[in-house]
């Protein structure tokens, strides 16, 4: 059993509840750090795109998991994100002008489409962001001029700090600069879950009508909140065109909206821990699958044949599981494994049990 | 001069009248209490201040303001804080959570120096925290900082959603039936509590209660309403003593 | 007389279309769930009927074959609530919606296992005959679809608004609790409901299959029949079969009259419009929640 002794309001305040939680940080960023001499450039492509949809994820997180707007249009902010970073680095911008830049007008577009979007509540918003990831493909098509159309876009290699990052050419630096995203991403969104702001949104994904009367704006909230995702998600969808190389626009379909909003909630919803959890599923589970089919392989009698949609059958399976087995998901998981042996032998079962009650409707008689 | 002014306010939803031309004017440093029976309207006065509804005709003026000229989330800003009588707390967050959403109204930062948290920041942090702690102080609720809402009894969820409105450091507090579901014990409590609210913290209470026991302990003034209207007005034993506030209660005499 | 033609091939899709619609109106009407798979559960009726009856599979008679596959559909619905949905109780709308999408993703695994991949045909009685009327030539199964569509949309509203079953089910969804205490099973009304939403989804899919080819991934169109019922009005069942016919003339229309890119953003971009202008005036059930 652990126990930590607070003697300064502080200790609350800053992110680690004690030394030995942040030395576990730092050991694991350190770690991170180092992955480029201790994997092969094949696990460490794959790395690279854990880290990249863990960046998305937690886009999606800010507005799903802490404010409870529920978005299925996510790959639209891909995309907006990817195409505008390649718009602008092809009109000669510097990559640490263009990337920052990329986010930026992702939300600027998604704040702007919140305005009329976060009217709607709960599935009616689902449904509003889906017709727009659809709508997406059509978009791209038809603005060929920029997006180059269904032939699509190429992403030049960038030059940062003089140094050429291509994700083929130079795997390791290019796994940096996702690594360096990440790191900034994850601390700008620490820091918000502990100011006023992330409170607010956490108000109002659990209870609207007691944020207003606490005074917080639910509309400019939401706004804020639907912008500041969107620009994450810009982020992370730049640094999927650089990744992939090459792009048009049947690559951010609603299949990867979808499979975003899926991720998050294997990962654990309302935590920033289930965003790489999450990731981390998605990535590695064709790799897995793969292992798995040739160890089969034997006893099926086939040989290694493709079946299609394997992936996404696994996929909806697993999602299946944790709704019904474990609804916080694996980051929920993990919490009742550490308090076990934190309050060993003291761990209830109960502990986490939630309160089964009627539907609270959300219409109203 | 009065602190809260309900000047003849008349809502309808449809071809309901749910309050029909109610006056009443709540004075600074006040334990007033609205009374009545279901349907009454009572909340529906709440729900007015609040300005989640807005009345077809009449005025409401706080402190010299005109609440229908703000917008709900503005409400708080001027110093008006209240709980609900369906608790409506964020429930997959910790009490201090709660609370501190309470100091949401004494926001000084913006998103940029949040995103960050610059020792502005952190300094507001800690300010927010000590007045916090304070109202944990108050209400006894330190066993329950660093527990979900989720898994609180009904009782421990009354006080934190006092305690958040207090978070706010109002100038008018408004209760939605803060005895209802409550234990015997835990009613003498809130009466301590609700008496100190005064006392100590110079904050003006408004209260929508069944309780008469209560009402009687800790009011000022009462008002009897029945159908959106004016039943009676007065101290607490003029009200119980009126001949239209029986009849409400009980019925006409054969 | 093109314009006609056009009209009717449309309002056959629309149908279909609207058919889908129904089965999420159905479930959202007594549950206020939001089944995204419905779509996949019509490719799955599809491709049942398909393997009951066409010679290549188990060749059964066409019209025995029928009451099978809805039988056996109405089976997996109730089988779904019962074993996915019925769990879920507590659970905000959002995770029920995304599990229902995790239920598509699997479905549409299955079928593709089990059947292939590629494209199939539903081999019926009715398959390449036109009808000739007023100048006009019009398939056979265009026509049996329409009228298909207007039986079964008829015969649920007025099972909805005049049996005890379906009031039931109707007062289920207005509020659960209340019906719970009135002495209303409510469990079992919903897990009747998704019954019945699997019944009608495997009509649809008889009709889609009969008209042209499904693929595993034709349930992926039931986005586009959510369109359909979210246009017509969520809460009723005539609104969902007419969001369906507004959605299945509009495209064969867009794609004649405006260029051809757009066609496929017309249904889209009609359902964001309505969301965003007519939220409360198309949704007559949702307004504000009361404190």
């Amino acid at each position: 059993m652990r126990i930590v002794f607070k003697t300064d309001y502080v200790q609350d305040i800053r992110p680690w509840k004690d030394r030995y939680q942040l030395g576990l940080y730092l050991a694991l960023l350190a770690l991170a750090v180092a992955a480029p001499w201790l994997l092969d450039a094949f696990y460490l492509g794959e790395l690279t795109n854990v880290l990249i949809w863990a960046v998305a994820g937690l886009g999606l997180m800010v507005l799903t998991g802490h404010t409870g707007q529920a978005s299925l249009g996510h790959a639209a902010f891909l995309a907006c994100g990817c195409y505008a970073n390649i718009i602008l680095l092809e009109a000669g911008l510097p990559f640490l002008l263009a990337f920052p830049l990329a986010g930026l007008v992702t939300g600027v577009v998604g704040a702007l489409i919140a305005i009329p979007a976060l009217r709607l509540h709960g599935i009616y918003l689902a449904i509003f962001t889906l017709a727009l990831s659809i709508l997406t493909d059509d978009i791209i098509v038809l603005s060929e001029p920029w997006t180059g159309g269904v032939s699509g876009k190429y992403a030049p290699p960038i030059n940062l700090f003089g140094v050429m990052v291509d994700r083929w050419g130079t795997p390791a630096p290019f796994y940096w600069l996702t690594l360096a995203v990440v790191v900034l991403v994850t601390l700008g969104y620490i820091n918000l879950l502990r100011a006023p702001l992330g409170r607010s949104f956490i108000a109002v994904r659990d209870s609207e009508v007691s944020a207003q009367a606490m005074g917080v704006d639910i509309a400019r909230t939401k706004a804020v909140s639907f912008g500041l995702s969107c620009m994450v998600t810009g982020w992370a969808g730049a640094l999927m065109g650089l990744f992939a190389g090459a792009f048009n626009n049947e690559t951010f379909s609603v299949v990867i909206s979808i499979q975003l909003l899926m991720m998050i909630v294997i990962g654990g919803l309302g935590s920033i821990h289930g965003a790489f959890l999450g990731a981390i599923v998605i990535g590695f589970l064709p790799q897995f699958l793969s292992i798995a089919k040739e160890w089969l392989a034997p006893l099926t009698g086939g040989g290694s044949v493709a079946i299609p949609g394997l992936e996404f059958g696994v996929f909806g399976m697993i999602l299946i599981a944790f709704l019904l087995f474990e609804p916080m998901g694996l980051y929920g998981r993990w919490l009742k494994i550490r308090t076990w042996f934190e309050l060993f032998p003291f761990y209830r079962k109960d502990m986490f049990k939630r309160q089964k009650t009627y539907l609270r409707t959300e219409r109203l008689k | 001069m009065s602190l809260l002014a309900v000047e003849d306010v008349t809502l309808k939803f449809g071809g309901l009248t749910a309050v029909n031309r109610l006056s009443f004017a709540v004075d600074a440093g006040e334990i007033f209490a609205i009374v009545g029976p279901n349907g009454a309207g009572k909340s529906t006065v709440f729900n007015l201040i609040s300005r989640f509804y807005t009345p077809q005709s009449g005025a409401l003026r706080f402190d010299g303001h005109d609440l229908l000229a703000v917008r709900s989330s503005d409400v708080a800003a001027l110093g008006v804080a209240r709980t609900f009588q369906n608790i409506e707390l964020f429930d997959h967050a910790t009490v201090l959570q709660n609370l501190l959403v309470g100091r949401h109204r004494h926001r000084r930062s913006n998103i940029l120096s949040e995103i960050l948290f610059t020792p502005a920041v952190r300094r507001q942090e800690v300010e927010n925290r000590e007045r916090v702690e304070e109202i944990i102080d108050f209400l006894d609720l330190q066993p329950y900082r660093d527990k979900m809402i989720a898994g609180l009894p009904y009782g421990v969820r009354k006080v934190v959603e006092m305690a958040r409105a207090l978070a706010t450091d109002p100038r008018l507090l408004l209760l939605d039936e803060p005895a209802s579901g409550l234990s015997v014990e835990e009613t003498s409590d809130l009466r301590w509590w609700i008496e100190d609210i005064r006392r100590q913290m110079g904050i003006t209470v408004l209260m929508v209660e069944h309780d008469m026991g209560l009402v009687g302990q800790v009011c000022d003034r009462v008002l009897a309403m029945a159908d959106g209207a004016q039943l009676a007005l007065g101290t607490p034993a003029e009200v119980q003593a009126h001949p239209a506030v029986i009849e409400a209660y009980l019925g006409h005499p054969a | 007389m093109e314009i006609l033609q056009l009209l009717i091939s449309g309002l056959a899709n629309g149908c279909v279309y609207g058919l889908i619609a129904l089965g999420f109106v159905l479930i959202y009407k007594a549950t206020e769930a939001v089944n995204f798979a419905q779509g996949d559960i019509m490719v799955l009726g599809a491709f049942v009927t398909i393997g009951l009856t066409n010679a290549e599979h188990m060749g059964l008679p066409f019209w025995a074959a029928l009451p099978v596959s809805i039988a056996l559909l109405a089976g997996f619905g109730y089988l779904v609530e019962r074993l996915l949905i019925r769990p879920m109780f507590g659970q905000s709308q959002t995770a029920v919606v995304i599990l229902t999408i995790a239920l598509g993703f699997v479905i549409r695994f299955a079928v593709g296992l089990i059947w292939g991949h590629d494209p199939q045909t539903l081999q019926n009685p009715l398959a390449g005959r036109d009808l000739a009327l007023a100048g006009l030539v019009l398939g056979l199964e265009d026509v049996a679809v329409i009228v298909v569509t207007l039986l079964l949309t008829g015969s649920l509203f007025a099972f909805f608004s005049r049996t005890r079953l379906g009031l039931a089910m109707q007062a289920a969804s207005q509020n659960q609790l209340a019906a719970y205490y009135m002495g209303i099973p409510v469990r079992r009304v919903q897990g009747l409901v998704w019954a019945l939403a699997g019944a009608v989804a495997c009509i649809a899919g008889i009709l889609f299959a009969a008209k042209g080819a499904v693929d595993p991934s034709t349930g992926l169109m039931g986005i586009k029949a959510f369109a359909a019922a979210v246009i017509g009005g969520f809460g009723s069942l005539p609104g969902a079969l007419l969001g369906g016919l507004i959605v299945g003339v509009i495209e064969p229309f867009a794609s004649r009259y405006i260029a051809a890119g757009y066609s496929q953003v017309v249904p889209y971009a009609l359902l964001m419009a309505v969301l965003v202008f007519r939220p409360h005036g198309l949704f007559s059930q949702m307004r504000s929640k009361k404190v």
